[in-house]
């Protein structure tokens, strides 16, 4: 007989798992008393359990196996929720295991008490409370079961803390059958042939990829179906990494912030192929107007994301890698050089488009622009590091600068958009990957919504580089305020930050900056050649604006390309003077 | 367009808060829900009615399908169906209208359950229609309750000659 405490870390072992992220608590105490003496599972003291969350989700996007976390009842449980929402949104297989009062004192608002399966019904894929520590092992099982298979998601486990104390046979059950749950991974064949007629038979067609492509490990089928049919291939945010960004046929992102040229070619396009992508809001920009020439071939695991947003013509309900295949062979060998000459106007016009209006910014000899420092990092990784971002401007500009090469070297957070994500992301890649570049590229805003990490990265010497760039304001939200509000900044400048360079030093940690363009790969190399932790601290042009930006509600062949012309009042940069750090 | 649709779910904890939440939390409608067990104990049958356009059906039943705890969905005001309601109402009855509301209760075939000096309180099952159309000649005399018990619905067995012949003399056979 095991004590419940037992009996679930055996079985996180069972199902391979070395690496837990979380923080203790009352209720959980048994469990950390048993992995006291635990030898072959390592647990991340985190100071945050959200932070805690989003490791296990960068543990997971990277490796793409499942991410794990532990924390308390309660505000542990509930901490977790944003991390879950954020897993949830963009598909990312973590389990979560929260402490929970025993069994008897639910329900009557004991002392740190949280209805957390309640609380997490709407942003898990399934949660379970277990009640009998008889049910505790095949719990585990379907829960990571349920979190790897189909379209991936978090998985909540609430564990009382009466049946982490109470005692059963330990059988770990080999497999689980869940009757209302069985996800499609083969495609229909008459489906796929379907697709792969349109995709011979059309003139200017376009793949679009998404997250599903690097969930289903496809980016070797993306490739060979691109290279095969001379599609140009565009990525959405979670899509980028899935097809190589230096590839002729990359188009790199599209949509809300993307380049010129791909916009341009979505909406023109006759055939639109959306794989492992969902038509988010952020992509389509107005909807009635997306892509009105075009059939619309669908490829995806979760049925409900297909004709959710748009009419599909050509909807094929199965995981990507599997279609892919099959569509390959259907393909192949079906007039590959004829193609070549057949795409060959549709590609000399994209190209055309990119050379009316190529993605660019005005670089300066006295102000470090954001872009440059995300193609220094992008230059001087190969595109090879592992890079998170937090959400806003520089999140766009390392999707729009930043040539990725590689599926799962790309951590952000696409759907839920959750600033603090990056830092605590790239930790639990490190921890994957103890020998790997990981670049956290963040904001000032966003990293100090998680800048408690730095005690857990200085604890567990993960060499997590993070690169600030610190424009002194929410620019994101100061750009819409300038693009769309007069240029009234309300609540969007960020006085009174810390000096990042004394923090870095507070935590033990190296600080490095920058503010002269000429510093930028200098302090770069210096910090990606250490072997710990540096933040390196990035004083950038605070009034850079991310373009092209499609206006909300716009079609998205409607972009803003640039700043207004000088003649229209800008807003003043005096103010910005005072807020400057020291250099 | 209205849709009747029928879920068979897990007899668990929390099912039917996973189904009434996925409607709250997309902005589905729900008429009415009504659930209980079937023959067996590990399985319940969930009846909702519900209303939209075909891609909002489509996505509600595609969205029903992906709950886990769900086994299986079937909209089934695509196949023949009979769908049944019960309603108890109490009416107010004075001495002059108990007749009146028995003769009412008696063209729905419906029956009296309770009884009181001054009200009746009437059973009745049948399509909305019927349990509607009695609501309505009763209310006159003054409704002092109304309960409902939302749609059941079930599919009609496909009947066909042959094949009811062939399973009879497999049967016998064996």
């Amino acid at each position: 007989m095991l004590t419940g405490a037992e009996i679930f870390l055996e079985s996180l072992k069972r199902e391979g798992v070395k690496t837990v992220f979380g923080l203790p608590g009352g209720v959980v105490l048994k469990i950390f008393d048993v992995l006291y003496s635990e030898k072959e599972l390592e647990f991340i003291l985190v100071r945050h359990e959200q932070a805690a969350i989003h490791m296990a989700e960068g543990y997971a996007r990277a490796t793409g196996r499942a991410g794990v976390a532990l924390v308390t009842s309660g505000p542990g449980a509930t901490n977790t929720v944003t991390g879950l929402v954020n897993a949830w949104m963009d598909s990312c297989p973590i389990v979560v295991i929260t402490g929970q009062v025993s069994t008897s004192m639910i329900g009557n608002d004991a002392f740190q008490e949280a209805d957390i399966v309640g609380i997490s019904r709407s942003c898990t894929k399934y949660n379970f409370l277990v009640k009998d520590v008889a049910d505790l092992a095949r719990t585990i099982k379907e829960a990571f079961y349920i979190a790897t298979t189909g379209r991936p998601g978090p998985v909540l486990v609430d564990l009382p803390k009466d049946v982490s104390m109470a005692k059963a046979d330990f059988v770990y059950p080999e497999s689980v059958y869940i009757r209302g749950y069985n996800p499609t991974y083969k495609g229909n064949r008459w489906q796929i042939k379907q697709a792969a007629e349109a995709i011979l038979k059309a003139k200017k067609p376009i793949l679009y990829i998404g997250g599903g492509v690097i969930n289903s490990d496809a980016a070797d089928e993306v490739r060979e179906l691109a290279e095969l049919t001379q599609v140009p291939v565009t990525m959405t945010l979670m899509g980028l990494g899935g097809f190589p960004g230096t590839h002729p046929l990359s188009l790199g992102m599209l949509g809300m912030h993307g380049a010129y040229a791909t916009n341009m070619a979505v909406h023109n396009c006759d055939l639109l192929i959306a794989v492992g992508s969902r038509f988010d809001d952020r992509v389509t920009g107005k909807i009635d107007a997306f892509v009105p020439n075009a059939k619309i071939i669908h490829v995806d695991i979760d049925p409900t994301s297909i004709r959710k947003n748009i009419h599909v013509d050509i909807p094929i309900v199965g995981d990507v890698k599997h279609v892919l295949k099959d569509l390959n062979e259907l393909l192949r060998g079906r007039g590959n050089g004829d193609l070549k000459d057949a795409r060959k106007p549709w590609l000399d016009q994209i190209d055309e488009w990119k050379r009316e209006h190529p993605l660019a910014y005005k670089s300066s000899d006295k102000m470090i622009k954001p872009q440059q420092v995300i193609e220094k990092v992008s230059e001087l990784t190969l595109g090879k590091a592992i890079v998170a971002t937090d959400v806003g401007q520089h999140q766009m500009w390392t999707a729009q600068f930043y040539k990725f090469l590689q599926p799962r070297t790309f951590l952000n957070s696409g759907g839920l958009g959750t600033m603090g994500y990056g830092f605590p992301a790239a930790i639990g890649a490190q921890k994957a990957f103890p020998d790997q570049l990981v670049v956290a590229i963040v904001g000032d805003g966003s990293f100090q919504m998680n800048l408690q990490e730095l005690s857990t990265a200085a604890a567990y010497k993960l060499p997590v580089k993070v690169v600030i760039l610190n424009n002194r304001h929410h620019g994101m939200v100061r750009q819409w305020q300038q693009s769309f509000y007069g240029g009234r900044y309300s609540a969007s400048r960020l006085d009174h930050s810390p000096d990042f360079v004394k923090l870095a030093e507070a935590y033990g940690l190296k600080g490095l900056r920058a503010s002269r363009p000429d510093e930028v790969e200098p302090v770069l190399r210096e910090a990606f050649e250490d072997r710990q932790p540096v933040i390196v601290d990035m004083i950038v042009d605070p009034y850079e604006n991310c373009y092209p930006m499609v206006p909300a509600g716009a079609a998205i062949n409607e972009m803003i390309l640039g700043d207004p012309s000088p003649e229209q009042p800008q807003p003043s940069r005096e103010s910005d003077k005072e807020s400057a750090l020291p250099a | 367009m209205e849709h009747i649709i029928s879920l068979m779910v897990e007899n668990k904890f929390g099912v039917l808060s996973r189904v009434a939440g996925l409607f709250s939390g997309r902005g589905f409608n729900i008429d009415s829900l009504s659930v209980a067990p079937t023959v067996d104990p590990s399985v319940s049958m969930m009846t909702i009615v519900t209303h939209g356009d075909d891609r909002i059906i489509e996505q509600i039943t595609k969205q029903l399908n992906k709950v886990i705890d769900v086994i299986k969905v079937v909209d089934l005001t695509e196949h023949r169906h009979v769908d049944r309601e019960t309603a108890l109402v109490k009416v107010h009855t004075r001495a002059e209208d108990r007749a009146e509301a028995l003769r009412i209760s008696d063209i729905f075939r419906a029956r009296v359950i309770d009884s009181s000096p001054t009200t009746y309180t009437i059973e009745v099952t049948g399509d909305t229609e019927k349990v509607e159309a009695m609501i309505n000649l009763l209310r006159p005399l003054g409704l002092k309750e109304l309960v409902r018990t939302g749609r059941i619905a079930i599919g009609r067995e496909e009947f066909r000659a042959g094949v009811q012949q062939e399973k009879r003399k497999i049967e016998q056979a064996t």
